[in-house]
C-alpha cells in the first residue's frame, strides 16, 4: 500500500538492525502477545519485516506459477461447464497472487524487486507446482488435495499478527472454498463414472497424496524458521499439526470417492482419533525444492517468456500514458 | 526499455449502496483508468462492489504511527464528550 519511501529498508542493512534496542523489541513482543496487529508503517524488528516478505512473496509467486498446471487444461476441458468453472479458478489464482504482491508491497519491496527474485531462480515457491498435471482427473486432485491443503495452512494466516496479510489472507480463504469443492465434484463425477475414469481418478490421488503432504514443509524437528514464526505470531500451528489435520479430515473424503490413499501403513488409532501414516520421502521434497523437480524448469521459463512477451505492452502503456498526461498538462 | 514499475494506486470499494467505502488493497496500473479495470478484475470478482475509488498511493497523506499517542492525545482528556460523562437521576426518563 504505502510502499514508497520505505524502499531503504533493504536486507542486511546494518544500520536498520543496529538501531533496535532492547526495549523496542520487547515493546513490540508485548503488542503480539497482545494480539494487537502490526501495520505497514508501525515499528517492527527487521528480522520480522524480512521474514513476512519471505513468506508473503513465496506465497504470491506459487499463487501465480500454480496457474500453469491448470491452465494446461483449459483449452481441452471435457465440457464447456468445466472450462469456465476452471477459467474462474485460474484467474482467482492469479488474484490471490495479486493480493499477496500487494500485502507485501507494505513492507517496502517493490513489485519489480519480487517479480524479478521469481524469474532469476533467486526466490522459492510451493513444491506442488512443479509436478505436471498429466490427466483431467489430476484437475481434480488439485482442487481437492492441493486447494484442501491450502486451506489448512492459511486459515490460521487469517489471524496471522500483520494486519495487511491476514486481511489478503481472509479474501483468498473466502475463494478458495470454491476451488476445493470444484475439485472433489470432479473427483466424484469421475468416480461414478466408467472403470477407466474412476481409474484415473485413483491414479491422480497416487500422483498428488504425497506432494500435497509435502505441502506442510519439513518436520518440526528440523523446520528452520517456525520457533520464532510463531512467537511472532505470524504461523499459528506447526508444520506437522497441520499436516495431521490435514490427513484426518481427507482420508474420510478419498473412502466416500472408494479410492484407495496410497500408503499400507495408514491406519485409525482409535485412542488418539488421529490417522498414523509411512514416513514421508523429504528427499524428494527437497530435490524439489532445490530446483530439481518434474516441471522446474519448463514452470520457471513459462514464466520468463510471459515476462518477455508483455514486455511491449506494459511499454506501450507507459508511453500512452505519459504522452496523455503530458497533453492535459498543457491543456 | 523502460525498467520502472507502473504506480501503485489504493484501492476503495463501497460494497453496496448505504455503506462506506472501504480499502480493500492496491494495484499497479499505468494510469487512472487502467487503475479502475484492474481494480475491478482484482478485488470485485464476485461483485464485492457498487463502486469502487482508486487513488495514487504517494498522495495519500497518512498520520504517522510513531507520533499516534501526540497525534490523537487532544481527544483524550475530554471526557466530557461523552455522554456518560453527565449524572442524572433515573427517575429521568427519555434522556
Amino acid at each position: 500500500m504505502y510502499t514508497q519511501g520505505l524502499d531503504q529498508a533493504g536486507k542486511g542493512d546494518p544500520g536498520a538492525r543496529g538501531e533496535e534496542t532492547a526495549a523496542q523489541l520487547d515493546a513490540f513482543q508485548a503488542r503480539i502477545d497482545a494480539e494487537e496487529k502490526i501495520e505497514a508503517k508501525d515499528w517492527m524488528p527487521e528480522a520480522y519485516r524480512r521474514t513476512l516478505i519471505r513468506q508473503i512473496s513465496q506465497h504470491a509467486h506459487s499463487e501465480i506459477i500454480g496457474m500453469q498446471p491448470e491452465g494446461n487444461w483449459l483449452t481441452r476441458a471435457p465440457t464447456l461447464k468445466r472450462k469456465a468453472i476452471l477459467l474462474a479458478k485460474v484467474q482467482d489464482e492469479a488474484g490471490h497472487g495479486l493480493y499477496l504482491y500487494s500485502a507485501a508491497e507494505t513492507l517496502g519491496v517493490s513489485r519489480d524487486q519480487m517479480v524479478g527474485d521469481l524469474l532469476s531462480g533467486k526466490a522459492k515457491y510451493s513444491s506442488i507446482f512443479n509436478y505436471p498435471t498429466l490427466t483431467w482427473a489430476d484437475i481434480g486432485a488439485i482442487g481437492w488435495l492441493v486447494d484442501g491443503a491450502a486451506i489448512m495452512n492459511q486459515i490460521p494466516l487469517c489471524r496471522c499478527s500483520y494486519g495487511p496479510y491476514s486481511r489478503a489472507m481472509i479474501r483468498v480463504c473466502k475463494e478458495e472454498s470454491f476451488h476445493q469443492r470444484q475439485g472433489y465434484e470432479l473427483m466424484l463425477t469421475l468416480c461414478r463414472g466408467t472403470d477407466e475414469q474412476k481409474a484415473m481418478a485413483q491414479d491422480a490421488l497416487n500422483r498428488f497424496w504425497w506432494p500435497a503432504l509435502m505441502m506442510f514443509g519439513p518436520n518440526d524437528a528440523t523446520s528452520s524458521h517456525s520457533a520464532q514464526s510463531m512467537a511472532w505470531k505470524i504461523k499459528r500451528f506447526s508444520n506437522d499439526e497441520l499436516r495431521q489435520k490435514f490427513i484426518d479430515v481427507t482420508v474420510p473424503q478419498a473412502e466416500f470417492l472408494g479410492l484407495t490413499v496410497p500408503d499400507d501403513n495408514l491406519k485409525l488409532n482409535e485412542d488418539t482419533g488421529h490417522y498414523e501414516h509411512s514416513d514421508i520421502d523429504w528427499q524428494e521434497f527437497f530435490d524439489v525444492i532445490s530446483g530439481n523437480g518434474p516441471c522446474n524448469k519448463q514452470r520457471l521459463a513459462k514464466r520468463c517468456k510471459a515476462q518477455d512477451d508483455g514486455a511491449w505492452v506494459r511499454e506501450a502503456a507507459r508511453a500512452y500514458a505519459d504522452k496523455k498526461a503530458a497533453a492535459e498538462v498543457a491543456a | 526499455m523502460t525498467k520502472q514499475e507502473w504506480p501503485l494506486y489504493e484501492v476503495f470499494i463501497r460494497s453496496r449502496s448505504g455503506l462506506s467505502h472501504r480499502h480493500a488493497g492496491s494495484v499497479h496500473a499505468a494510469d487512472d483508468e487502467m487503475a479502475l479495470n484492474n481494480a475491478r478484475d482484482t478485488y470485485t470478482r464476485r461483485s464485492e462492489g457498487v463502486s469502487i475509488w482508486v487513488v495514487r498511493s504517494d498522495r495519500i497523506v497518512a498520520s504517522d504511527p510513531a507520533e499516534t499517542s501526540a497525534f490523537f492525545d487532544p481527544a483524550e482528556d475530554k471526557i466530557y464528550r461523552h455522554p456518560t460523562f453527565y449524572e442524572i437521576p433515573d427517575e429521568v426518563e427519555n434522556l
